[in-house]
């Protein structure tokens, strides 16, 4: 059928299957909007900000399992969701992501509103195109969905000249691709898998060591059901919480840097780590050479350049995930699980020497007591979104997950800004839960423009801004590594948060007692509207455990010892 | 990194279309390396393209980079050679007063010859290993060379 590049952008949507698309128009962009305007295939959804709208599809990504969509325009619009794009690029999560771009004619120029686009986005994204003729659109935007969501998943930048918008050309969405070059491989080399349920057999004291990976191949069932048959330990990486569910015997907890105390003890003292989709991201390793230095290291992933990339693995298996575990669930009766009940003992053991908690010693609520506290009352039925920093990793800690897809959060790059915006992706993608977005007093003010794309939709996250009046996380380290001088950390002027939200037609609520909090909280959901919950919690609190930047995962600082709790 | 820096010789298919070669570039670009040597040019009837990278070093990076290039999208192959040969190309300008007899001479030890003879200048070229096109341009240096152009290298597995 002859039609528009606009058109075809509107069509091959609806092809995919799209239903929500996150985005912001501008003068390049517009013959797609004028589409947008026309059709009833999908619902889009305005953010205040280009950098918000990548974030929401990313939580819509998350959460849903599908390739998270958005749309900008040329220039500022496109450099304000750069952010967005590395994010993505590095936690892997699938979209695609239109942006207009200035007429053919005009590229080059130094054109309003102009900016070399894929340029910019190469580093940031799994691929890019400059489409430069609309007979290529729809195999390129084809092309796009299908690379976003296969493989590692990732990002894909799509970048459409506004002349190449108006410009009618054939559109058949039944074009079978050709990608000679990219053909991920999915099944793993069945005489390494051989070879590593070996490994696992003869091991003494094996560790799995689960990461987000497993969450993108869907294969939390397989995992889950082979850890069990294994009868083995699992530490989980922060992109993995949720993989197994938080009352899971045979989960250690999370490591890393904020990693509990069995768990960075455990994969210190394991002879055999069964990496699953993890890539030894330099937080959870902590110093490389002392890193499982015992251990002997199986790695299963579907990126081949992810393995061996930082710690050695003598049992390489590139494959998806769901597919590796399928086999290795094959090959189970290898693995005898009374052979490890030694190993499950001494990391018993570990855990009751330094469990992870907190103490209740101030008068100000502990920050960790809301997360607990929000996981009691509301538990699997909601979806948990965070901003970056301690209440982040207070969150990861703390909260009781139960499944995956439950736990968004900017793993890789950090990014404070990211958990609003996401939240509203995320309630978007699950509204029958509640979508709860863990924030902190510094970065809830880096999307807070978005309380006005949450009232406009109706889409009721409920922000619980964890008040410190510091930049807790820079100011922690401040205080343990920069002798105590706090460099523009103090956030102690702050606006008023419930005036903030009450400005925007939501609502708020300042809470000092943890029965304010409770009022509040089982308020915000009644109400079904967007809520800030404003906790005045402990200002000096730290994270704990923690091991110091470039230390040995067994090097920890610890929680000190007292009865209270 | 205190490992020793190699020069190394990569090779890479590509599909031949817009953006590749930067695609590929910004890979060395963003960890500081330095390319050494670059050429492409089309495989004949094909829509590939064939890449022939010289760059230094440590292997781990290398071999970092290798598996990075494999992941791009156009990205066929990539081979890291050991076993190869190598061959480069340079082109030289002499004043036309040089002794031309001995230019010649020189260039016919590196597989080259005099290839333009002009009213001032005469062009050479030689077509030999990297190595030994420097051997080449180091021993010419007393014929006061105007200008010298080097194609950068080229190679296949034996």
């Amino acid at each position: 059928m002859q039609m528009s590049g606009a058109q075809m952008v509107i069509e091959a949507f609806i092809a995919e299957g799209v239903d929500t698309v996150f985005g912001y128009p501008g003068g390049a962009i517009m013959n797609v909007y004028d589409e947008i305007y026309k059709q009833d295939g999908f619902k889009h959804i305005l953010n205040r900000h280009e950098q918000a709208s990548i974030h929401a599809a990313e939580g819509y990504a998350k959460v849903s399992g599908k390739v998270g969509v958005a749309m900008i325009t040329s220039g500022p619009g496109f450099t304000n969701a750069v952010t967005g794009l590395a994010d993505a690029y590095m936690d892997s999560i699938p979209l695609v992501v239109v942006s207009g771009q200035v007429p053919m004619s005009l590229i080059g120029t130094d054109g309003f509103q102009e900016i070399d686009a894929i340029g910019i986005s190469r580093p940031c994204t799994k691929h890019n195109y400059l489409v430069t003729d609309a007979a290529d659109l729809p195999r390129i935007l084809k092309e796009a969905f299908y690379i976003a969501r296969t493989g590692r998943p990732g990002p894909v930048h799509v970048d459409i000249p506004k002349d190449v918008t108006a410009q009618i050309a054939e559109f058949d969405y039944t074009v079978e691709l050709d990608l000679e070059t990219y053909k991920p491989h999915t099944k793993g080399n069945p005489r390494q898998i051989k070879k590593a349920m070996e490994a696992i057999a003869k091991a003494k004291r094996p560790l799995f060591y689960l990461g987000g990976g497993i969450i993108n191949s869907n294969a939390a069932d397989e995992v889950r059901d082979f850890v069990h048959k294994c009868g083995i330990p699992a530490v989980e990486t922060f992109m993995a919480r949720g993989v197994l569910s938080f009352d899971d015997d045979l989960l250690v907890g999370m490591l890393g840097m904020h990693g509990s105390y069995s768990s960075n003890m455990a994969m210190s003292e394991t002879d055999l780590v069964i990496g699953l989709g993890a890539r030894f991201d330099d937080r959870v390793t902590g110093k490389l050479s002392e890193f499982a230095k015992n251990a002997d290291v199986i790695h299963v992933d579907i990126d081949p350049a992810s393995i061996s990339k930082l710690v050695n693995a003598d049992y390489p298996i590139v494959g998806d995930l769901k597919q590796v575990v399928t086999e290795m669930l094959l090959q189970i009766e290898k693995v005898d699980s009374d052979n490890y009940e030694s190993w499950r003992e001494t990391i018993n053991n570990f855990a009751e020497l330094h469990p992870l908690t907190y103490h209740e010693d101030t008068d100000r609520i502990k920050p960790q007591w809301v997360i607990e506290r929000v996981g009691q009352l509301l538990g699997t039925n909601a979806n948990i979104s965070t901003d970056v920093g301690q209440h982040q990793m207070w969150s990861a800690q703390f909260y009781p997950f139960s499944r995956p897809r439950q736990f968004i959060s900017s793993g890789g790059l950090g990014t404070m800004g990211f958990g609003f915006p996401a939240a509203i992706g995320v309630k978007a993608a699950d509204p029958e839960r509640t979508s709860i977005n863990f924030t902190g007093d510094g970065s809830i003010l880096m999307n807070v423009q978005e309380l006005m794309t949450a009232v406009e939709k109706k889409i009721p996250v409920i922000n619980i801004i964890l008040n410190n009046n510091f930049l807790g996380m820079v100011r922690q380290w401040q205080t343990l590594f920069y002798d105590k001088r706090h460099s523009e950390t103090d956030l102690s002027v702050q606006p008023d948060f419930v005036k903030l939200s009450e400005a925007f037609g939501g609502i708020g609520y300042r809470v000092k007692t943890k029965e304010e909090f409770d009022a509040a909280l089982k308020d915000a959901v009644e109400k079904n509207v967007v809520a800030f919950i404003e906790v005045i919690v402990e200002r000096m609190e730290n994270v704990m455990p923690m091991v110091p930047s470039g230390g040995s995962l067994f090097n920890m600082m610890l929680l000190e010892k007292k009865e209270t709790k | 990194m205190t490992e020793n820096n190699e020069r190394r010789v990569v090779s890479v298919i590509v599909v031949n279309e817009a953006s590749v070669l930067s695609r590929i570039t910004n890979l060395f670009s963003g960890r500081g390396y330095n390319i050494t040597s670059l050429t492409v040019a089309p495989i004949p009837d094909s829509k590939y393209s064939r890449l022939t990278i010289v760059t230094k070093g440590s292997v781990r990076v290398i071999e970092q980079i290798t598996k990075q290039l494999h992941k791009l999208i156009p990205v066929l192959r990539v081979y890291e050679h050991d076993d190869i040969v190598e061959k480069e190309m340079a082109l030289v300008k002499f004043p036309i007063t040089e002794n031309l007899s001995d230019i010649n001479t020189l260039c016919e030890a590196y597989n080259g010859k005099i290839v333009n003879v002009g009213d001032t200048v005469i062009i050479a070229m030689v077509a030999d290993e990297p190595k030994r096109v420097e051997n080449f341009l180091s021993a010419i240096k007393r014929y006061n060379p105007k200008e010298i152009v080097r194609s950068g290298a080229v190679a296949l597995e034996r």
